[in-house]
């Protein structure tokens, strides 16, 4: 028998049509899987009722891949074949990764990213990755009862496109549809409700076990949009077991302590780091291996102290972001705080002094990421009403077309929240064209050469038709994860071509902000370019015109006439080679008054070739 | 007869709807569709209409109609949990056979 949840009013699923569909944190240290359930988001946890999953894979001599808590347990004894934090080397070459010395693996360089040799093989990171996520799968399968529609993946919000790209494929190894990938921090501030609040600025503080992150996002019409980020890499909740650590050491005098007595007390350090969340003090005991006993008493006045230095170095990254998304500590509407460690007292004391505000502390710093994800899920699997759709991205720079005279008609403005899809109509430019590219650009600027090149296609097969009587559809569609496809189609005879392109790909976010710079600085320069562009547009036009005209018509003309029409578009090309604005419109003008006489006289003709020989009660 | 919930069940709605925020009880009905005739539909009440039939619970109001209620005359419905999974399960004594996965039932 299958079990049911409670559906919102009107949504309830056909049987065997339920979608299933989990928000995944794939951390560095650990990850979770979470879902929906009867309208509540929640953590899955193991059979062992266990929430995390350490992100720790080992490959056996027997061949098995063990993942989470069995495999940290052999960490120690088999550094070489026990991957951990595998997302610290996603989309990375060899040249990206510090300290490659002092990581226990054996690094082999190859193309794109690196891999990991293990007695399994070389693994690459995305290998070890989709092994961590092919187990929340399963846990999410079968804590579910079926198979999962899709699922959203959190990354960080620094992730450049190697690094998403490389976290997609993860989960499509992992047997996962991937329905968005989502930035942690923006998670976060789903699971507090946030995007369903007032408009204004959130800061995300997410210290994790190993690495500190800090986002600045700002909320718009429902829609986050990341304004900075800035952290450290190598500061987290394990920094301040070490510094406990430290302290022991100093107070019992300890010199030399061998592997087993230093692992021994860092975890005891841990507890007393842990046990001082909720007490004034606590008392650190412990048997070293040369019988020694330690027996300290460590209060939390004692452990601010000698942690205060980490707190502080917390806070250059949170200065630096403010400064990046040039606001103050005071524009802050809300503090939203990820990560276990988070969860010491003196943290959020300091993080609520330097904004001046109690951060958001009411949910489970651990899960919050998840659980955002999940609600994420929930909504893009479609278990939500329409109008309650969630808009979280936005297309960073605008997509647009190139049309006649090089220059770039927008189609889709940037900030244009995802997905989107805007159509617009073409024609053709000259009489019989049965072909036309389409180029697509992405940028701000109004000329072709100065935005950036995305593709390029053909439409073939129009039917021959005078300029202008073409009707060619342009559909630019950009679905949830950025991916944009581009169709055009002919109206009248329904001839289509198609192409898709990942517009975001390859570009930093400093080239974005610097396309986005440039475009506000050549504004004036552009709109000059622009017109003088489309004047001569207009004039080649009619330059192709008169020329069609004198070829069909020419014998109305007498020499005269026909030389002073040459002048005039003589006069016209001369016009153009001197890309001035003013002398190509000027010269358009005295053209298209030259061949005022001969059109009327073309005209007479026509009518009057369409009258001969019809009675006049035809007509 | 009535529609009743078992305490466990009773429990997790109470939860659920706290957790949702708003919603006046849970609706049980059954709407013709799935591989053995019928199914269960069990979803949030938000606004009751006049059809509705309503029932006390632990403290939950069920609410159904009365299309349905021919078919769910002492049903109840439990919350259980089956190795991962957890759930709300109805035990419906009207059930002559349903299809392997429960999800669809013919009376």
């Amino acid at each position: 028998m299958a079990l049911l949840q409670i559906a919102e009013p009107g949504l309830s699923a056909a049987p065997h049509q339920h979608r299933l569909a989990v928000g995944i944190d794939l951390g560095t240290t650990n990850s979770l899987v979470a879902t929906v359930k009867s309208s509540s988001a929640t953590v899955l946890p193991d059979e062992h009722g266990r929430s995390l999953l350490p992100s720790v894979v080992r490959y056996t001599e027997q061949g098995e891949v063990v993942v989470g808590y069995a495999a940290q347990a052999e960490q120690s004894r088999d550094p070489n074949n026990t991957i951990v934090s595998a997302k610290r080397f996603m989309g990375r070459g060899l040249a990206d990764i510090q300290d490659v010395g002092r990581s226990p693996y054996r690094f082999v360089d190859a193309p794109g990213m690196v891999q990991l040799l293990t007695r399994a093989g070389a693994k690459s990171p995305v290998e070890v990755s989709a092994d961590i996520l092919r187990t929340l799968r399963s846990r999410a399968e079968d804590s579910l009862g079926g198979e999962l529609v899709g699922a959203v993946i959190t990354v960080p919000a620094y992730f450049d496109d190697a690094q998403r790209q490389a976290t997609k494929d993860a989960a499509r190894l992992a047997g996962l549809n991937v329905l968005r990938l989502l930035n942690e921090p923006t998670a976060a501030a789903i699971a507090y409700g946030l995007d369903n609040g007032a408009e204004g600025t959130y800061v995300v503080y997410d210290l994790g076990g190993g690495t500190f992150d800090v986002s600045v996002l700002a909320l718009s019409r429902g829609v986050f949009e990341v304004l900075s980020t800035s952290g450290d890499s190598s500061l987290g909740g394990d920094d301040f077991d070490h510094r406990i650590y430290c302290w022991v050491l100093e107070q019992a005098d300890l010199h030399g302590l061998n592997a087993h007595d230093t692992r021994l007390l860092l975890t005891r350090a841990r507890e007393a780091k842990e046990a001082l969340t909720e007490h004034a003090e606590t008392r650190i005991t412990a048997l070293l291996s040369d019988g020694l006993t330690i027996d300290l008493v460590l209060t939390q006045a004692m452990f601010h102290d000698i942690s205060k230095t980490l707190i502080d170095k917390t806070l250059l990254p949170v200065r630096k972001a403010l400064r990046d998304a040039k606001i103050g500590a005071e524009d802050v509407k809300g503090v939203v705080m990820v990560g276990g460690a988070t969860r010491m007292p003196h943290i959020q004391k300091a993080v609520g002094q330097y904004f001046g505000q109690t951060p958001l502390t009411n949910l489970d710093p651990d899960k919050v990421v998840a659980l955002g994800a999940a609600i994420q899920a929930n909504v893009l699997a479609g278990n939500k009403g329409e109008d309650e759709w969630l808009l979280l991205d936005v297309i960073p720079l605008s997509l647009g077309i190139e049309t006649m005279g090089g220059l770039t008609e927008k189609i889709i403005p940037r900030n244009s929240t995802i997905p989107v899809a805007r159509a617009q109509e073409f024609t053709t430019f000259k009489d019989g064209q049965t072909a036309m590219s389409v180029h697509i650009l992405q940028g701000e600027r109004e000329l072709v050469s100065d935005c950036r090149s995305l593709a390029k296609f053909v439409l073939r097969g129009i039917p021959p038709m005078v300029a202008g009587a073409a009707r060619i559809r342009v559909t630019y569609q950009v679905d949830a994860d950025g991916l944009l496809s581009v169709t055009a189609r002919e109206q009248t005879s329904g001839v289509e071509a198609s192409i898709e392109v990942k517009p975001s790909y390859g570009l930093s976010d400093d080239e974005i902000s610097r396309m986005l710079t440039d475009s506000l600085a050549h504004v004036q320069d552009d709109i000059a370019a622009r017109k003088l562009r489309e004047a001569i547009v207009d004039a080649e036009g009619l330059i192709a015109a008169t020329a069609a005209a004198l070829a069909a018509d020419g014998d109305l003309l007498s020499a005269d006439e026909r030389s002073q029409l040459d002048d005039a578009i003589a006069g016209l090309h001369s016009a153009i080679a001197t890309q001035t604005t003013r002398e190509v419109n000027a010269a358009t003008q005295r053209l298209s008054q030259a061949t005022e006489e001969f059109a009327a006289r073309r005209m007479d003709r026509n009518i009057q070739q369409a009258l001969k020989g019809k009675h006049i009660g035809n007509l | 007869m009535a529609i009743t919930l078992s305490e466990s069940a009773a429990k997790h709605v109470s939860n659920f709807i706290a957790k949702r925020g708003k919603g006046l009880g849970i609706r049980l009905g059954v709407k013709t569709s799935g591989c053995s005739g019928m199914a269960y539909k069990l979803e949030f009440v938000d606004v009751a209409t006049d059809d509705d039939i309503t029932f006390q619970s632990h403290g939950v109001t069920v609410f159904t109609d009365a299309k349905s209620l021919a078919y769910l005359e002492g049903t109840e419905l439990d919350y259980t949990k089956e190795g991962l999974n957890e759930g709300f399960k109805f035990n419906n004594p009207n059930v002559k056979d349903e299809c392997g996965c429960g999800e669809s039932f013919n009376v």
